[in-house]
């Protein structure tokens, strides 16, 4: 049986799944919950001087019949006050000593975050989370994501914590940022043990367009919310994968960042992360969902013989680069498997009004073919298609050697004027914009 | 022994003749809507006898735009809900969905069109601007959906149109004729209304076009459309038809149609036939709590002009069916006591009785539904009109015009009797013949 365990910067837990800092881990109750669910550990609601919430929280954008494909929030940090969180953390650490429990906290002066990180510390807490991250409300206040957006405050915050902090700590960046990498470097420079990435991306999920505001409403108003949820899942996995590979930052990672099951965990895994956060998921479907992810890892790392989570960590960064370093020569096209084709004929219509008129129609059968020479492989009719399997791409052997970008661009062999005849799509089919009116 | 039992009010009767395709409700429309794939040059589309943009419509309804929806079905079929309920989708728009291909529940089609076109209706949705009057009237025998559909399509061209109805309620067989669990009373003759309110036709109802009529109205028109559909059940021809017990299949279902639970039905019913029309029936006795439903056809289950999904849905209510007897008698004194068959064989396409294979069947009723007949006398009498042998109208296919330009034919008439859809898209046709052939 694959070991689950996994340590944190020190942070250790029964498996690498922990709950997010988030409505879920707003109380001992939840947390013990959670933890009695097989949940590995927990990063409590954000700590700090209680606040005031309003009423309509949430917003959700939906596809088809599928809720929550994203999920955003106008909620704040705890508005319990800080000594009842205490006593649970307390409470919850003497039922589950082997788990982690992680205090999020978020204050403003030195002395605040001094006196806090005592606070959480004696109260039992296995380590800590600076919640830099939050993008909505706190950062008004100068706070939360306003840390992460300016990276010298960023880096003295973390500095004042570390100054008194005993357990491991977490800084917790958000993506509403250009560059992931100079805030994760701000936390490497204030000494920071981790980070843990993303928070929630600024967000208005939708207008009610009868009463022109967007959702959620308060009393006729809105504002931005943190978005979350499945939706912003690549977006995680491209920051938590550019922390991971960047030498300056070079530290362990927490993944967060629409993970619902043990899929994306092992993609964030995979990327770079030690271990995974969890939040939307749970706020839709309940703590429930650990049993799949636990069982689904484990399956996962038996058929890879892995033994250890760590062993995981950061397989794919290899593989990850520059667009500069693709082997230009690499050649894939499109092969619809007859047998399987209902008809739909979405990929015959993507391909010719969205991509480059690489299929035509059988108008008897209404089975599409590919017209090889013209087909760039650019996958879209592959991921339209309805049907598993029906349309895959088969590598083809294009005699040529593999070239990359950056290799012509040595080689000085790359178009550089408007109407360069190197340019890639010279002799490539395209129709006369005539023939847009030919049936 | 029939699971059911006979109806005695009126909420009985509705519980044994329950929808099968119920309205949907707002989450069910949602989720419905959601898995339409919208294929390009949708196969559902192609199905249609109306054309209807089915792909469209499904995702105007799933972007919350049902006004949008019900103008996309109603565009192309004035019978958008009737046809939602009672068109045969199974071999239609449903049967031709692509994901029947793997297996997977085709886009309940039907019903997401009788979902947006209900709140159309129930909200009185104006939906349609006609055009300005254009100074040309049209006679319409027969508020049929041939007939309503035609006479919509002249409104909306700013045309003239009396409808003259020999029975007192429109829709001619979508109220009088289809079977009662595809669809209520109700719920047709909203949609009448509505269509009436929206195009502004004038209907004469209780009003029966003989051939002195007729010449009034050729004075009176600029054009005629014979939208007359199909008399009585045609006799078999057979000794014992004139027996108390003994009737047709139309006459049967209209009556359970109009006098629902107070219907006539007896104990041991036998059915003769092999279309849609003989599987209603039968299925229909059988809800109204006959003991012994039995379908007789002279030639074997396969042959059966029936759909398949009409014949489950008989079996599935207790419909027991024989195959390959002909029947020679009916036998009675007074009133239906039994039927006398006789076994046959298909010989090249031919159906061959099997001499000494005579047997008697016990019953109380025989429904014939055995076709309709044809308004033939009435139709020799109009000028230039040709009638093929079967009795059908000839007509250029393009424009329903007849041989004499001023009359023009859609439905059952002239097709012999096929779905509401087919007729409703015939209407549609002859309208626009007319509107050619009056000019605008």
């Amino acid at each position: 049986m694959p070991d689950l365990k996994t340590n944190l910067a020190g942070i250790k837990s029964p498996n690498p799944f922990w709950l997010a800092s988030a409505p879920p881990t707003n109380s001992g109750y939840q947390v013990m919950k959670a933890f009695d669910a097989g949940w590995g550990g927990a990063v409590w609601k954000t700590l700090g001087i209680p606040v005031v919430n309003v009423s309509s929280r949430y917003g959700g954008v939906n596809y088809k019949d599928k809720r929550l494909v994203g999920l955003n929030n106008i909620e704040l940090i705890t508005d319990r006050p800080l000594k009842d969180n205490l006593i649970e953390i307390e409470e919850v650490k003497k039922h589950f000593p082997d788990h982690a429990v992680v205090a999020s906290l978020m204050v403003q002066s030195k002395a605040e975050w001094h006196q806090i990180v005592k606070d959480v510390e004696n109260a039992g807490c296995d380590g800590i989370e600076l919640n830099f991250g939050c993008p909505h409300g706190m950062c008004e206040r100068g706070m939360g994501s306003a840390v992460s957006q300016n990276p010298d405050v960023l880096e003295t915050l973390t500095n004042w914590v570390m100054e008194v902090a005993k357990v491991p700590v977490i800084v917790k960046l958000s993506p509403n940022i250009t560059d992931i990498r100079v805030p994760a470097r701000a936390a490497k420079a204030g000494n920071a043990d981790a980070i843990s990435l993303i928070n929630t991306v600024q967000s208005l999920v939708g207008v009610d367009i009868d009463n022109f505001v967007p959702y959620p409403t308060v009393d006729g108003k809105s504002t931005n919310g943190g978005y979350c949820g499945p939706a912003i899942k690549p977006i995680g996995l491209n920051m938590v994968k550019e922390c991971a590979q960047d030498e300056l930052v070079n530290l362990p990672i927490s993944g967060i960042g629409g993970i619902e099951n043990w899929r994306d965990a092992v993609e964030y895994i995979l990327l770079g992360s030690t271990n995974v956060q969890v939040c939307t998921a749970v706020m839709h479907y309940g703590f429930g969902i650990i049993r799949e992810m636990i069982s689904g890892l484990e399956q996962y790392m038996a058929d890879k013989n892995f033994n250890r989570v760590q062993e995981m960590v950061g397989l794919a960064l290899p593989n990850v680069s520059n667009w500069e370093n693709l082997n230009l020569s690499y050649k894939v096209i499109a092969e619809i498997k007859d047998e399987k084709c209902i008809g739909c004929d979405l990929c015959y219509v993507a391909c010719d009004n969205g991509a480059h008129q690489a299929i035509g129609l059988n108008k008897e059968t209404r089975i599409p073919y590919i017209i090889e020479e013209n087909c760039v492989g650019c996958n879209l009719c592959s991921l339209v298609c309805p049907v598993e399997q029906c349309i895959t791409m088969k590598q083809i052997d294009t005699g040529k050697a593999e070239v990359t970008w950056r290799e012509r661009t040595d080689k000085d062999d790359i178009p550089k004027t408007f109407n360069d005849e190197l340019a890639g799509g010279i002799g490539h089919f395209v129709p006369k914009p005539g023939d847009a009116f030919k049936k | 022994m029939s699971e059911f039992q006979r109806p005695k009010t009126e909420e009985e009767y509705h519980a044994n003749f329950k929808q099968i395709k119920p309205l949907m409700n707002d989450t069910q429309a949602h989720v419905e809507s959601g898995r339409c794939l919208f294929c390009y040059d949708a196969p559902c589309i192609q199905a249609c006898p109306t054309g209807i943009d089915i792909p469209l419509f499904i995702r105007q309804i799933h972007s919350g735009n049902i006004k949008g929806s019900a103008k996309t079905i109603y565009s192309a079929n004035y019978f958008g809900k009737a046809c939602g309920q009672v068109c045969p989708t199974e071999v239609l728009c449903e049967g031709s969905c692509v994901f029947t291909k793997q297996n997977i529940e085709p886009i309940e089609i039907g019903r997401l069109q009788a979902f947006a076109t209900n709140q159309a209706i129930v909200n009185d949705t104006k939906l349609f601007n006609l055009q300005e009057n254009q100074n040309k009237k049209v006679a319409v025998i027969g508020a049929g959906p041939a007939g309503i559909s035609a006479a919509c399509e002249l409104r909306l061209a700013g045309f003239n149109v009396e409808i003259f109805e020999a029975r007192e309620k429109p829709s001619g067989l979508t109220l009088y004729g289809v079977a009662p669990y595809k669809i209520d009373n109700k719920t047709v003759l909203d949609e009448m209304d509505y269509l009436q309110k929206s195009f502004g036709y004038t209907v004469h109802y209780n009003t029966a076009v003989d051939a002195d009529k007729l010449k009034s109205l050729e004075n009176n028109f600029d054009a005629i459309l014979l939208a007359i559909g199909l008399g009585a059940t045609s006799a078999l021809g057979i000794p014992g038809e004139e027996l108390d017990g003994c009737l047709g299949a139309i006459e049967f279902i209209n009556d359970i149609r109009i006098q629902k639970q107070n219907t006539r039905v007896g104990k041991n019913v036998i059915v003769l036939g092999g279309g849609n029309t003989a599987m209603d029936a039968a299925s229909e006795a059988a809800r109204m709590g006959a003991e012994n439903a039995t379908l007789c056809y002279r030639r074997s289950k396969d042959e059966m002009r029936a759909y398949g999904f009409e014949y489950e849905l008989a079996k599935g209510v207790g419909v027991f069916g024989l195959f390959n007897i002909a029947p020679l008698e009916i036998l009675g004194d007074k009133k239906v006591e039994g039927v006398k068959f006789i076994r046959t064989k298909v010989i090249d396409g031919k159906v061959k009785n099997l001499e000494g294979t005579e047997f008697t069947l016990p019953c109380d009723m025989v429904i014939k539904a055995t076709g309709q007949s044809k308004f033939v006398d009435f139709l020799s009498s109009i000028e230039n009109i040709n009638l093929d042998k079967s009795g059908k109208i000839g007509i250029n296919p393009e424009t329903g015009q007849t041989d004499n330009p001023k009359y023009f034919a859609a439905g059952d008439a002239l097709n012999g009797g096929k779905e509401v859809v087919n007729a409703a898209a015939e209407g549609k046709i002859a309208a626009r013949g007319i509107i050619g052939f009056l000019g605008k």
